[in-house]
């Protein structure tokens, strides 16, 4: 239960949250330079906070809610929320890998999905319209605009495509605290919700499925699959509302040079 | 990470207990702790066994909640 009400940033404290988001590309990438088939989810989330400690920072889930690991690893039908453990990652396999960082007293939180060696064509599209409707997101992440509006391009552009948009889990403020006001839904109506205004620090994820938007929670008490047991992606950016255009706080360009170095993973444009 | 939202379901209160928290039994037959919002602390709404809520719950933690509503 998130209670309070929106915190707004100083330019300082968004800098400091650019260092964390900053920080969870470069793990992101560093996570994704050793990803193939073969390693398990629990190496993978290893190398992670590793990654994480070398930097100075701690990992952001860790702890939280008590969860026990660095890193969210999602495969396939599993949609956010999975717990690394020891899962091998197979050839086919979609993986989506959330990460947050928490560095000099801010959070930042990214996630990005790779498809490992010969996955569908459908798949691929999957991931190019999840990544596209985070985008279509962060375009309507404008000053003066509204929570709705954010949410209602996503949607429309999701469903457009004939995909499912996931209601159950929501984007969130972001900066102190991993999850701070206002709740980011990834549908909704134009207009609608909080204002947004200068010195927001919000993250946006759509959690796009293949098929419908249903889902199941697992007994874990944290993954959540689709129900219908079709892939599903997610992506993931920390931005910064300012007056005109959002500023991205998180970065994929690093992630996605590691993925063009790596034989294994296919490039999503 | 993505947030799980908070939870609302409709219940009936079962018992008034100490400081503003009551015994609220769901309509799934459930029976959690719930107190009362600060909205509705502010505004000086009574609350009454019997009273229909609504409570919110966090999913993380399925035996406590908040009573945000009540019902006429």
């Amino acid at each position: 239960m998130s209670t309070g009400s929106i915190v707004y940033k100083s330019d300082s404290e968004i800098e400091n949250i650019r260092v964390s988001s900053l920080l969870v590309g470069k793990t992101l990438a560093e996570v994704a330079s050793h990803l193939k088939p073969g390693i398990t989810t629990g190496e993978l989330d290893e190398i992670a906070e590793t990654f994480i400690k070398k930097h100075g920072a701690e990992p952001s889930f860790k702890g939280y809610h008590g969860y026990k690991n660095s890193l969210c690893i999602s495969v396939n039908e599993e949609i956010v929320h999975g717990i690394p453990g020891k899962r091998i990652i197979k050839d086919g396999d979609v993986v989506s890998i959330d990460c947050g960082v928490y560095l000099n007293g801010y959070h930042g939180d990214s996630a990005y999905t790779f498809p490992i060696g010969n996955v569908s064509e459908d798949v691929i599209n999957l991931l190019k319209a999840t990544k596209e409707s985070l985008l279509f997101g962060i375009e309507k992440a404008v000053g003066g605009n509204r929570v709705g509006d954010i949410s209602s391009a996503v949607q429309e552009f999701a469903e457009s495509r004939g995909y499912g948009v996931v209601r159950e889990l929501v984007g969130h403020g972001i900066g102190k605290k991993l999850h701070e006001k206002p709740e980011v839904p990834n549908y909704g109506k134009r207009g609608s919700g909080a204002q947004l205004k200068k010195g927001m620090a919000i993250a946006i994820e759509p959690m796009i499925n293949m098929g419908s938007r249903h889902v199941r929670q697992m007994e874990d008490g944290w993954t959540i699959i689709t129900q219908d047991r079709k892939p599903s992606a997610h992506f993931e950016h920390t931005i910064a509302i300012t007056e005109g255009k959002a500023e991205i706080l998180s970065s994929f360009s690093e992630i996605e040079i590691a993925i063009s170095k790596n034989q294994y993973i296919t490039q999503i444009i | 990470m993505s947030k799980q939202p908070a939870i609302e379901q409709d219940g009936t209160i079962t018992e008034a207990l100490s400081n503003a928290t009551f015994r609220v039994e769901l309509e799934n037959g459930h029976e959690i702790i719930a107190h009362i919002s600060g909205k509705m602390r502010m505004n000086y709404i009574k609350i009454l066994p019997g009273d229909k809520v609504k409570v919110e719950m966090s999913p993380y933690d399925l035996t406590k909640g908040r009573i945000t509503y009540r019902y006429k």
